[in-house]
């Protein structure tokens, strides 16, 4: 599907921005550092998770664990989707238990992501707390799920896609809203 | 990725890239047997049933708690306790089961073909758990995936299979998807176990076990069907053992890291030696435990997904 780029919203200096204020906020509310574990959602929750692992470790020298999260099994739309999505490992290899849990993914909208992924860190194990920190928050909730920690928030309308950048995967950082193209 | 098959019946009809499709998957679900939650939501509210018209104690099991770790409600019909002894014919005995709403049936049958013909007629899908001396693609998987697991590759390998080769489906799955891999495959056994025919799989046929296993990086060890031999494919099992059987002895000749295989059940002291069998060359049990993996993915890829409008 070719998708027409409609704005630039957020460049690689703005996305750095972000994280650190983010991190800070962090740093703030959580008292007891050393009982945070951070998760990150595959794919692009999980380099943003590092991210913030890496900013945790330089401002206050604390080394927080970062898991990563495939949430396939726990989606409530498998039967609607077309072809089955590749089932991907879920990698967390700490305990979860009793830990203030970071969930991290890079856009929140609907909320079913984090309503599968909440599910399925409790089956790993009963974690103290949960937290959700999100890049871009562009609304439409379908569940009552809000972010923690937002590095932008973004109306959009539906039929609009955020596009999340990161060069661990993709070229570049930036996030852009695009249009899918030949849409009615 | 697309897998687009509505049943399993054939690793024929099995592309490479969906060999690996599946072996990928059962790598991801590997870890869910691990946990302390051993269950996914994934599969729930889809009903499976077992249908096993010949006695099994892996197969059934392991698909049973495949289909229950992905939350799926599986039912057990076995022969000797339903209305098959009755009389009732195979395609009647589907059909009512099918009445009851099921997603899908796994099947295994003394008949070559049973599962093909049930999945002309039924709308659920269909799983081939051993069908006569035809087929038995999810063993052959779960085999794949374990060499793949310890070898990390299949590209000229030497993998040996030894025994009662024309009465196995085991042999016949295994021999079709490591071909299409890239290994090298030399089938060992007595010349009436043997037929010189299986040739025309692009296989080498060898009748004496220690030349067979020179240089052989994995040793799969069959088991000897005497249910399925009405005739003497031969003279005696003493003469069988001191011929085919693995022994400490003849294992040297094999590569030093070569690792052996059985799809149990295993004959102890018949096929191969007690102590071989519990030996750390074995992967026998890491066979059974992933064949766990391996029927989760193959049940997730089947039935997960829209109806898929391609047939096999």
């Amino acid at each position: 599907m070719q998708e027409k780029i409609k704005a630039r919203i957020m460049d690689a200096a703005k996305i750095k921005r972000s994280l650190h204020r983010m991190t800070t906020e962090i740093t703030e509310r959580n008292r007891n550092l050393k009982n945070l574990v951070i998760i990150g959602i595959r794919t692009r929750g999980v380099f943003i998770g590092k991210r913030i692992a890496r900013l945790i470790k330089s401002q206050e020298k604390i080394s927080v664990p970062v898991g990563v999260l495939d949430i396939t099994l726990y989606r409530d739309d498998f039967s609607e989707l077309e072809a089955q999505h590749m089932v991907k490992k879920t990698e967390i290899d700490f305990s979860i238990k009793d830990k203030d849990v970071l969930l991290v993914d890079d856009v929140l909208f609907t909320g079913r992501t984090i309503r599968a992924a909440m599910d399925s860190l409790i089956d790993l194990g009963r974690p103290k707390s949960i937290q959700l920190l999100v890049l871009i928050d562009r609304g439409h909730r379908e569940l009552p799920i809000r972010a923690d920690y937002i590095g932008k928030h973004l109306p959009t309308s539906r039929k609009e896609l955020v596009q999340v950048n990161l060069k661990e995967v993709d070229e570049k950082d930036e996030v852009l809203i695009t249009e899918p193209a030949g849409l009615k | 990725m697309a897998f687009k098959h509505k049943h399993l019946i054939s690793i024929k009809t099995l592309s490479v890239s969906d060999i690996l499709t599946i072996l990928e998957t059962a790598d991801s679900f590997l870890d869910i047997s691990a946990r302390e939650v051993k269950k996914v939501p994934i599969l729930r509210g889809k009903t499976i049933i077992n249908l096993f018209f010949e006695p099994s104690t892996r197969t059934r099991s392991s698909f049973e708690l495949a289909a229950k770790r992905l939350s799926a409600d599986i039912s057990n019909f076995s022969k000797q306790t339903s209305s098959a002894l009755k009389g009732e014919t195979l395609k009647d005995t589907v059909l009512n089961l099918e009445a009851m709403k099921t997603d899908a049936l796994i099947i295994r049958h003394s008949c070559a073909g049973a599962p093909h013909f049930i999945s002309t007629f039924c709308q659920s899908h269909v799983i081939n758990a051993g069908d006569g001396a035809h087929e038995h693609p999810t063993q052959a998987l779960l085999d794949a995936f374990t060499i793949r697991q310890v070898k990390k590759k299949f590209e000229n390998l030497k993998v040996v299979i030894v025994g009662d080769i024309i009465h196995s489906r085991v042999a016949r799955s295994n021999i079709i998807l490591l071909n299409k891999l890239g290994a090298h495959i030399t089938l060992v056994g007595p010349p009436a176990l043997l037929p010189r025919e299986f040739a025309d799989f692009g296989v080498a046929i060898e009748n004496n076990l220690d030349r067979a296993l020179e240089g052989a990086d994995a040793i799969m060890m069959l088991r000897i069907q005497l249910e399925r031999q009405q005739g003497n494919f031969f003279p005696s099992l003493r003469e069988y053992r001191n011929l085919y059987s693995l022994s400490p002895a003849r294992f040297r000749r094999a590569k030093r890291n070569a690792i052996i295989m059985h799809p149990g059940p295993i004959n102890r002291g018949i096929e191969i030696s007690a102590d071989l069998a519990d030996s750390v060359k074995s992967v026998i049990l890491r066979q059974v435990e992933n064949g766990v993996a391996v029927r989760m993915a193959v049940l997730y890829l089947l039935l997960g997904g829209k109806e898929s409008e391609t047939a096999d």
